[in-house]
C-alpha cells in the first residue's frame, strides 16, 4: 500500500470532563477511501474538526505526507490540501455556482476571474463527473446539486483528501447512487476520501476500509468491509450485537385516520393531487418516495399546518374541520416533524418546554392561565427515565442534546398522550443504530397497542422492515401501495420514478 | 490569534460577576474623557455618586428617575422576548402622557381620576404599539422601522396639540393645561418627590417577571420568541402572541407616560420625556431581558443620569458625558455578556 496522504497518531480532545477523542489513530492513503464509523457522540465529528482545523487537540499530531503539519484553521487545513463537505452546506444562496466557488479566491487586480473559474469549472467537471450550472443560483439547485458543489468547491481549491460527514444523510437514494460514482472516481484518480456514516450497506458499498470509533476511542478496525457482515460491523460500533426488530403479526382494526381526494395548491413546494389514503388501528403506513414529491405538503395537512384546498380528512371517525395543530392534536393525533431542530423543538429553551409545548394549554401543565411548573419537570424526568434521554437534566437547553436524545424526547412528547394515530417524517433520520433501533422498537410497541403509525421516509430497508403497507408518492400523487410482503426496494424505486403506474 | 469558543457551562458566580465588572470597565474607560476635561477623576467620580446615591434624597431623586426607565424597560423587554421589535416606547410613553393629562384635567375624586390616569395612558401606548404589530402580521412590514417612525409621529402630534388647542392662553408657552390638583399622585416621604407611581414602577417589575416566567402567556411568549416555527407547529397562535404582546408592551411604557404626569411634572410639554423610551432599549438590554434585571439597570441608568448633571454642575465637565457613560456602559456590558456565553482560546501563535 502506498505511504498515507494523511496521518493522525494519539488524538486526544476533551471538552470539560468529557473525552471526545483519546489517543485515536486514522490514516489515508492516496486513492483510498476510508469509512469513519461509530455511533452519535462517538467523537467522528471532534476528530474531523481536529483535521480541518476547527479545534486544537490536546495531544496528538496530524502528518501530512510524512511531515508534521499545524493545523489551526480551515485555511491551514485547505492549504496542505485537505478540503470537508460538512453536514449543512456552507453556501450563499443568492449567488450563483461559479459565485460561490471563487469566494475567497484572489482576482486578478481586485476584479474576478471569471474566465479562469469557468475553465477550472469545466476541467473538474470532466474528470470527475461532476457537472454543475455555473450560473445557477444556489437558491434554485437541489440538495444533491449544492452537495456536488460543495464537493466541487473543495476541489476547486485544490483538495487532495476530502472528508464528507454524512453525505447520504441528505441524499434521495437515486442521487446516492451518482455520489458513490463520483467519489469512486476521484479515489481511482488518486483522492483520498474520508466518508463518515451510520449506514453500514452504503459503507461496506464503498469504502475500502473502516476505522469504527466507540466512546471517543478507535474500536476496531475493518480491512474488508465489503465481505464483512453489517452485524459484525454494527458489534463493533455498539460494544453489543444488534437484533433487528421484529414486526409480529398484527390484526389491523377499524380505520383511525382517513383522507380522501386531498388536494393542495403548488405555491410552496409540491401539489397534492386527489390523495386518498387510510390507516388503520395496530397498522404501520409506510409513505416512500424520492423527496420532493409532496411528502411534506401531506405531512403538513395531517398534522394541521395546512388546510388543502379539497378533499376531506378525518381522525378516529371524525372529520376534520379547521386543520390546526390544536385540532388534530385533540382528536388524537400524534405528530414528529421532518425537521427536529427546526420544528420539533425550541433549542434555546429548557428540554422540558419543549416537551410540553403542544400541551402547555392542557390541564396536565397550566390552569387558569397558570403554569405548574412542577408538573412539567415531573413530567419530563419521568420521560427522560423512560425514553433514556440522555441529558443533564429536564432544564438543560435543548440544542444540547444529540439528534437520537432529541428524537427520543419528541417521541415521548406525543406517546405520553397515547394518540390514536401518529404521524412521522424520516424518523432516523441522521440517528445511529441505537438510537434508530430505540424508535422503531417503540413505533412496533404502539402498533401492537392498536395505534395507527404513518412513516413518511426515503430509507426503503427502513420502510421495509417497519411497515405493513407502503405507499408511493409520485409528484403529489399515491402511485401505488403495495402490501410489505409484496413490495421489494426494485418494485418500489419503479414506483417512485412512476415508471409503474398502478400496482 | 485569538478565536471564541463556546462555553460547555457558565459558572453561576459569572452571571454576577461580569456585570459588576462591566461597570467598573466603564468607569475606567470614561475616567480619560473625564482628565481631558480638566477635571479630577476621583472628584468627579465621588460628586457623581453622592448626587446620585450619597445621601436619602440623592437616592429618592435617583429613584424617581429610574421610574420611567423601569416601565419602558420592561415594555422593551417583554417585547423583544417575542421578538417584537418595538423600538417605539418613546412614542407609546408620550401618548400614555397625553391621554393621562387629558384625564387628569378632568374634576373628580382623586383616586378615581389616578385611576384612569392609569387605564387612559396604558391603552393610549397599547393602541400605538398595536400600529407596528398590526403592520408586522398583517402585511409583514418592519416592526423595527415601523415602531421606530411611529416615534415621530407621535411626538409631532404631540407638539400640535401643545402648540395648538393646549397652548397656555395666558403666557403663550407650548405646554398643556395641569392637572387637577387632586390628580397629582401622593407623595410618599415628605421634602422628597418620592411619589406613588415610583413603588408602582417597583411592583411592576416582579408582575412582569410573573407573567413571563410562570403564566402561558409568558410561556408563549417566551417560545414565539425562540422559534416562531416551532410555536405553530405546537399549536400556538403565533399572530395572536405577538398582538398580545404588542398590547402589554405599549401599556407599560404609556404607564412611563402617566407615571411623569401624575408624579412629577403635572402636565404636558414637549421635553416631558428626555428619551426614556430609548434608554428603555438600553435598560432592556443591560438586563438581559429578564423583568427583575430591569430594576437595577435603570437605577444605574439613573444614578448615572442624574449623577453626571451634578458632577457636571460641580466639575464643569460637559454633561454629554452622562451619555458617554451610558453608552460605554451597554457596550461593556454586552461584552461581558458574551463571555457568559464564550471562552477567549489563543490558538497558534502567528507563524
Amino acid at each position: 500500500m502506498s505511504a498515507p496522504f494523511i496521518e493522525m497518531r494519539g488524538i486526544t480532545k476533551s471538552f470539560g470532563a468529557v473525552k471526545a477523542n483519546e489517543a485515536v489513530d486514522l490514516s489515508v492513503a492516496p486513492g483510498e477511501i476510508l469509512g469513519l464509523l461509530g455511533e452519535n457522540g462517538a467523537g467522528k465529528t471532534t476528530l474531523m474538526n481536529v483535521l480541518f482545523g476547527a479545534y486544537a487537540p490536546d495531544a496528538g499530531e496530524i502528518l501530512v505526507q510524512g511531515r508534521k503539519a499545524r493545523i489551526t484553521s480551515s485555511a491551514d487545513a485547505l492549504a496542505a490540501g485537505i478540503g470537508m463537505v460538512h453536514q449543512h452546506f456552507h453556501l450563499a444562496p443568492r449567488l450563483t455556482v461559479l459565485e460561490n466557488l471563487l469566494i475567497g479566491i484572489p482576482g486578478k487586480s481586485g476584479r474576478i476571474d471569471r474566465a479562469g473559474g469557468l475553465a477550472r469549472l469545466a476541467e473538474i467537471s470532466r474528470q470527475y463527473g461532476l457537472t454543475l450550472d455555473p450560473d445557477l443560483p444556489v437558491s434554485a439547485l437541489s440538495v444533491g446539486e449544492q452537495q456536488r458543489l460543495e464537493i466541487v468547491k473543495a476541489l476547486f481549491r485544490g483538495a487532495k483528501l476530502l472528508i464528507l460527514d454524512e453525505p447520504t444523510a441528505v441524499l434521495a437514494p437515486s442521487e446516492v447512487d451518482g455520489l458513490f460514482s463520483a467519489l469512486r472516481s476521484m479515489a481511482a484518480q488518486g483522492l483520498g476520501i474520508i466518508f463518515i456514516s451510520h449506514k453500514l450497506n452504503e459503507v461496506r458499498a464503498l469504502t475500502h476500509r473502516c476505522t469504527v470509533l466507540r466512546h471517543g476511542r478507535v474500536a476496531g478496525r475493518v480491512d474488508d468491509p465489503a465481505n464483512t457482515t453489517s452485524a459484525a460491523m454494527a458489534e463493533l460500533m455498539c460494544g453489543h450485537e444488534i437484533v433487528p426488530p421484529a414486526r409480529g403479526p398484527s390484526t389491523p382494526g377499524a380505520d383511525v385516520l382517513t383522507l380522501a381526494g386531498i388536494s393542495t395548491s403548488g405555491h410552496s413546494g409540491t401539489a397534492l393531487r386527489h390523495i386518498s389514503l387510510a390507516v388503520r388501528a395496530g397498522e404501520i403506513l409506510g409513505i416512500a418516495g424520492v423527496s420532493g414529491n409532496g411528502q411534506r405538503a401531506l405531512a403538513e395537512v395531517i398534522s394541521g399546518m395546512r388546510s388543502p384546498d379539497a378533499g376531506q380528512m378525518t381522525i378516529a371517525g371524525t372529520r376534520v374541520t379547521r386543520f390546526s395543530p390544536r385540532e388534530v392534536q385533540a382528536l388524537g393525533l400524534g405528530r414528529i416533524p421532518e425537521d427536529r431542530m427546526t420544528t420539533g423543538l425550541v433549542t434555546n429553551l429548557p428540554l422540558a418546554d419543549s416537551m410540553v409545548l403542544p400541551r402547555i394549554g392542557t390541564a396536565a401543565f397550566s390552569a387558569k392561565g397558570l403554569l405548574k411548573p412542577d408538573a412539567i419537570r415531573a413530567f419530563a424526568e419521568e420521560q427522560i427515565k423512560a425514553f433514556d434521554i440522555r441529558c443533564p437534566g429536564p432544564m438543560v437547553r435543548a440544542g444540547a442534546l444529540s439528534g437520537g436524545n432529541l428524537q427520543k424526547a419528541l417521541l415521548a412528547r406525543e406517546l405520553a398522550f397515547d394518540p390514536k394515530v401518529l404521524v412521522v417524517s424520516q424518523p432516523t433520520r441522521g440517528l445511529d443504530i441505537g438510537a434508530a433501533r430505540f424508535i422503531h422498537e417503540k413505533f412496533l410497541a404502539m402498533r401492537a397497542k392498536g395505534c395507527g403509525i404513518i412513516v413518511i421516509g426515503e430509507d426503503l430497508e427502513e420502510l421495509l422492515v417497519l411497515c405493513d403497507r407502503i405507499a408511493v408518492m409520485y409528484e403529489g400523487r399515491i402511485a401505488g401501495t403495495l402490501a410489505s410482503a409484496d413490495a421489494t426496494v426494485a418494485r418500489l424505486g419503479l414506483l417512485m420514478t412512476g415508471a409503474e403506474g398502478r400496482a | 490569534m485569538f478565536r471564541l469558543e463556546v462555553r460547555s457551562s457558565t459558572p453561576a458566580w459569572f452571571n454576577l460577576a461580569l456585570p459588576l465588572l462591566a461597570i467598573a470597565v466603564t468607569l475606567i474607560l470614561c475616567s480619560g474623557l473625564i482628565a481631558l476635561a480638566g477635571a479630577g477623576v476621583l472628584e468627579s467620580y465621588g460628586v457623581m455618586f453622592t448626587a446620585s446615591l450619597g445621601d436619602s434624597y440623592a437616592i429618592t431623586e435617583t429613584l424617581v428617575r429610574a421610574a420611567p426607565m423601569i416601565f419602558t424597560g420592561l415594555a422593551v423587554a417583554v417585547a423583544f422576548r417575542a421578538k417584537f421589535w418595538n423600538i417605539g416606547a418613546e412614542g407609546q410613553l408620550l401618548a400614555g402622557a397625553v391621554a393621562s393629562c387629558f384625564v387628569g384635567a378632568i374634576p373628580m375624586p382623586g383616586p378615581l381620576a389616578m385611576l384612569l390616569m392609569a387605564v387612559a395612558g396604558a391603552a393610549a401606548g397599547a393602541a400605538v404599539a398595536l400600529v407596528p404589530a398590526t403592520l408586522r402580521v398583517r402585511f409583514k412590514v418592519d416592526d423595527v422601522v415601523s415602531s421606530l417612525l411611529l416615534n415621530s409621529v407621535i411626538y409631532y402630534a404631540l407638539m400640535a396639540l401643545i402648540e395648538g388647542p393646549w397652548k397656555d392662553s395666558f403666557s403663550g408657552y407650548p405646554i398643556s393645561p395641569p392637572i387637577e390638583d387632586s390628580a397629582n399622585f401622593p407623595v410618599l416621604i415628605e421634602g422628597t418627590r418620592l411619589h406613588l407611581g415610583v413603588v408602582v414602577a417597583l411592583i411592576a417589575a416582579p408582575l412582569i417577571w410573573f407573567l413571563i416566567a410562570r403564566t402561558t402567556l409568558g410561556f408563549r411568549i417566551r417560545v414565539t420568541g425562540e422559534n416562531p416555527e416551532a410555536a405553530r407547529y405546537g399549536g400556538i397562535h403565533v399572530e395572536r402572541v405577538l398582538l398580545s404582546t404588542a398590547l402589554l408592551s405599549g401599556a407599560l411604557a404609556g404607564l412611563a407616560g402617566v407615571g411623569e404626569v401624575g408624579g412629577v411634572h403635572f402636565q404636558v410639554m414637549s421635553d416631558i420625556s428626555p428619551g426614556y423610551g430609548y434608554s428603555g432599549i438600553v435598560v432592556a438590554m443591560l438586563a438581559r431581558l429578564n423583568p427583575l434585571g430591569v430594576v437595577p439597570a435603570a437605577i444605574f441608568l439613573a444614578a448615572v443620569m442624574t449623577g453626571a448633571e451634578a458632577m457636571s454642575r460641580a466639575t464643569g465637565v460637559p454633561a454629554f458625558l452622562s451619555d458617554v457613560i451610558q453608552g460605554t456602559a451597554l457596550l461593556a456590558m454586552l461584552v461581558a455578556l458574551l463571555f457568559t456565553a464564550y471562552r477567549i482560546r489563543r490558538v497558534g501563535a502567528a507563524s
